[in-house]
C-alpha cells in the first residue's frame, strides 16, 4: 500500500466516470420521455387512452354516434371501424408515425405519435 | 507477448461461455490485459495482443469473418486508436479506470455505427445507445479498476519471468 505512488482512481478518472455517467443517464432520460412508438386515442380533444405500437389489441372509443374501433397491429395503427358517414377516417388506413386519423363527427382522433424523426423502422 | 494473447484469449473464451442477460454486452474481460500490456510495453504492443486476440479468439469460437467477428474487429480497432490517444493524457490526472472507460464507449459507439450503416441499415439502434452505453460503463469502470489493481501489484518486469 505504501508503494503506490497514486490510487486506483485518479482525479481525471472520476472526471471521465461522471462525463460517462451524465451522458448515460442524459441519454435514457430523453428516450424515457419520448413518445415514439405510442398511440394517443382522444375523444373531443381531450385524451381517451394511450396504447403502445408494440401490443396488438383493439380499443373501443364510445363517441358520440357509436363506437369507434382503433385497432394496433403488428406496430401499426388503424382505424378499423367508425360510424361517421363518410367514413374518412376509416379510408385513410394505417396512419403513418407522426400523423393522425380523425373521424370529426364521432369525436374521435388517433395520432401515431413520434418523437420528431422523420424516419425510424424497425 | 504470446503469454499475454494467450491470457487476453482465454478471457475471451471464457466469458462467451458466461450466460448474459442481454444479446450484445459482454464485460470484455480481454481488454484488461490489453490496458496493461498498453502500460507496460506501449501501444504497439498493445495493437499486436489486441490483434491476436480477436484474430485468434474468434477462430477458436468459431466466429472468424462472420459479422461477429467484423464487429469485434471494429470495436477493437476503435478502442485501440482511443486508447493510444487518451496514453497521452497526463498520467498523474488520468489513469487505467479512465482509460478503460473511453475505450469501452468507443468500443460499443464504433459497434453500433457498423451495425447501423452496415448490418442493419435503417434499423435504427438509437433506442438501444443508453442501454448498451450504461453497460460499457460499468464493464469499462469494472475492467480499468482491474487494470489499475494489477498494474499496482505486478511489479514492472512480471511478465518477462514466465516462460
Amino acid at each position: 500500500m505504501t508503494t503506490r505512488r497514486a490510487g486506483l482512481l485518479r482525479p481525471g478518472d472520476w472526471l471521465i466516470l461522471a462525463l460517462g455517467l451524465a451522458l448515460v443517464v442524459a441519454l435514457s432520460a430523453r428516450q424515457a420521455g419520448s413518445q415514439e412508438g405510442r398511440v394517443i386515442v382522444r375523444l373531443d380533444g381531450k385524451p381517451h387512452a394511450e396504447a403502445s405500437l408494440r401490443l396488438n389489441r383493439v380499443i373501443e372509443v364510445a363517441g358520440p354516434l357509436g363506437i369507434s374501433r382503433v385497432e394496433i397491429r403488428d406496430g401499426r395503427v388503424r382505424i378499423a371501424a367508425d360510424p361517421s358517414p363518410l367514413q374518412l377516417c376509416v379510408r385513410q388506413g394505417w396512419i403513418p408515425p407522426g400523423a393522425a386519423a380523425v373521424c370529426l363527427p364521432n369525436r374521435v382522433a388517433v395520432e401515431n405519435a413520434a418523437a420528431g424523426y422523420d424516419t425510424l423502422s424497425y | 507477448m504470446a503469454a499475454l494473447a494467450a491470457v487476453a484469449i482465454g478471457l475471451t473464451l471464457a466469458e462467451a461461455a458466461i450466460p448474459l442477460p442481454i444479446p450484445g454486452v459482454k464485460p470484455g474481460l480481454a481488454n484488461i490485459v490489453t490496458l496493461v500490456v498498453l502500460y507496460r510495453y506501449g501501444w504497439r504492443m498493445a495493437a499486436w495482443v489486441a490483434g491476436l486476440r480477436i484474430v485468434a479468439g474468434a477462430l477458436a469460437l468459431g466466429q472468424f469473418l462472420t459479422p461477429a467477428f467484423l464487429l469485434s474487429l471494429a470495436g477493437g480497432v476503435a478502442s485501440l486508436l482511443v486508447l493510444i490517444a487518451a496514453i497521452r493524457l497526463p498520467a498523474r490526472w488520468f489513469g487505467p479506470v479512465a482509460l478503460s472507460l473511453l475505450a469501452a464507449f468507443a468500443h460499443i459507439g464504433c459497434q453500433l455505427m457498423v451495425v447501423d450503416v452496415w448490418l442493419m441499415p435503417g434499423a435504427s439502434l438509437i433506442a438501444l445507445l443508453p442501454l448498451f452505453l450504461g453497460a460499457a460503463w460499468i464493464t469499462g469502470l469494472g475492467n480499468g479498476l482491474a487494470a489499475a489493481h494489477l498494474l499496482q501489484s505486478l511489479p514492472p518486469g512480471t511478465f518477462e519471468k514466465t516462460p
